[in-house]
């Protein structure tokens, strides 16, 4: 067997171990399709497409129908599709981890983040540390937060406020905040500035603040989580902005998400998040690449 | 000319930024969150040879850069400079031995290379795979000298030396693999 193949057995035991922690916690396991006719637009994410829709980015528009619909705590591991998205931790074809809970917010998925990774490690006896690309990671909670402002100016060339002035606010994510944050670590990085809000409600008292937050460890950015926007109006206008700035890059827009935002007008206060399982599984095997993890890349098929 | 999108970079890209001829010498994909893709490109101008590293966003296009490789034929080479003649119209142009490089122990009178242009300027050149050249200098060799090893070193009519099999003798011509300097085999 190809060294990069026996990870699978890793990933196998992780995915039954995430399943395994979630249905102890009372979460319900969905499935919702895969195929969808409205997703959520968004300025940077391109999605494949097919002649009855599109292949869901993430299933979060059904899972918060869902919640919408009255169930408290669900999860899902699915598979989700992102065109053009490949690199050593990207594949277009990938699995995500997602969970919603009503009557919660962005601090409550931090604590589950750290409930779940430390319940699989146990499981897979790891004693609370994990090794990944030579450095040790102690998962002992509560693990480190840091907003995205008190980050920019720790690490970054350029302010906050400039970056996202200038575009450069991923530029400078990428060459000097992820790489500046504590590697021995897992570290939320949270409150995101208002344009970067995507699907998140804004902080109490601070327009320019959103609640979300993305977890990073060892370097890899693992999951992405907000406090969920449940104002329709407000959340179509961003629909709106995300399309405009489609356009703008002479990218398709697509369609508005019209039975979620109806769904909307249901919802409690409740917080969801997106987790990258090949990506937690790199780390639980020390893999340096997403193509370890996987049964098979785009390119050997 | 043809426009390229960041999607589009790969290695071996050649790209004009600046009105300057660069190839792509390493990438990473990167996407920070929901943000734009990243291309973080080790880079290197090939008028300088100078290394360079750039990110792009997802929104970048660039130029092509457009080279055109030509058919050329080794002449003589003076000092520092080695002089090459297009074989179609009998254009000459002349390499600087840092040009050249390591191409220089491979270069005989007449030998068929392919140089790398960008518009006039010449950039690189490409040898054929496998040269054949003749051994100037060689030890002699004694039959059942098992002190000498299995293999001693020569000097090529290029003044180039490496190491080859005992029985090679001075005046005999061989062939060697110009990627990667060895000894192949003799020839007649």
């Amino acid at each position: 067997m190809s060294p990069g193949k026996s990870n699978l057995w890793s990933r196998a035991r992780i995915i039954q171990s995430i399943r395994r922690f979630y249905i102890e916690q009372g979460f319900l396991e969905v499935e919702t399709p895969n195929l969808i006719p409205e997703p959520v637009p968004e300025a940077h994410i391109d999605l494949l497409s097919t002649s009855s829709g599109f292949l869901h980015a993430s299933p979060e528009v059904c899972m918060k129908r869902l919640l919408s619909a009255g169930f408290p705590k669900i999860f899902q591991i699915c598979k989700c599709f992102r065109d053009g998205e490949r690199g050593h931790i990207h594949l277009p074809e990938f699995t995500l981890l997602e969970w919603y809970r009503r009557e919660a917010d962005y601090n409550d998925l931090m604590a589950d983040c750290e409930a779940m990774v430390i319940f699989v490690s146990d499981e897979l006896g790891m004693e609370r540390t994990i090794q990944y690309r030579g450095k040790v990671i102690d998962l002992h909670p509560p693990w480190d937060r840091i907003t995205v402002a008190d980050a920019f100016a720790a690490c970054s060339p350029v302010s906050l406020k400039e970056a996202l002035e200038t575009d450069r606010f991923e530029e400078m994510m990428v060459l000097h905040v992820e790489p500046g944050l504590n590697a021995s670590r897992p570290v939320f990085l949270y409150d995101y500035p208002s344009q970067l809000a995507s699907l998140a409600r804004m902080k109490q008292g601070r327009p320019d603040v959103a609640e979300r937050f993305e977890l990073y460890m060892g370097g890899l950015e693992l999951a992405n989580a907000f406090s969920e926007l449940i104002d329709p109006i407000e959340q179509e206008i961003r629909f709106n902005k995300e399309n405009a700035i489609r356009e703008k890059h002479g990218r398709q827009p697509y369609p508005i998400p019209l039975k979620f935002l109806d769904a909307l007008r249901t919802m409690p206060p409740s917080a969801g998040i997106a987790f990258g399982v090949d990506r937690l599984v790199m780390l639980l095997t020390g893999a340096e690449k997403i193509d370890d993890v996987v049964t098979f890349t785009p390119e050997v098929l | 000319m043809t426009v390229y999108q960041a999607s589009d970079l790969r290695k071996g890209l050649k790209i004009l930024i600046d009105g300057q001829p660069y190839v792509v010498t390493d990438f990473t994909f990167t996407k920070p969150g929901k943000g734009q893709a990243l291309y973080r490109c080790r880079i290197k101008n090939m008028l300088t040879n100078r290394a360079d590293e750039k990110v792009y966003r997802s929104v970048d296009t660039f130029e092509s850069a457009d080279l055109q490789e030509r058919k050329m034929q080794f002449l003589y080479n003076q000092e520092d400079e080695y002089c090459f003649m297009d074989t179609n119209n009998y254009e000459q142009v002349t390499l600087t031995r840092a040009q050249v490089g390591d191409a220089k122990n491979y270069l005989i009178d007449n030998l068929e290379v392919s140089i790398l242009f960008f518009d006039v300027i010449p950039l690189d050149i490409t040898l054929p795979n496998f040269v054949d050249l003749k051994v100037t200098r060689a030890d002699p060799w004694v039959k059942g000298d098992s002190a000498a090893g299995d293999s001693k070193p020569v000097t090529l009519e290029t003044g180039y030396t490496l190491r080859v099999p005992p029985f090679v003798e001075e005046g005999s011509k061989i062939s060697v693999d110009t990627r990667t300097g060895a000894y192949l085999t003799r020839v007649k």
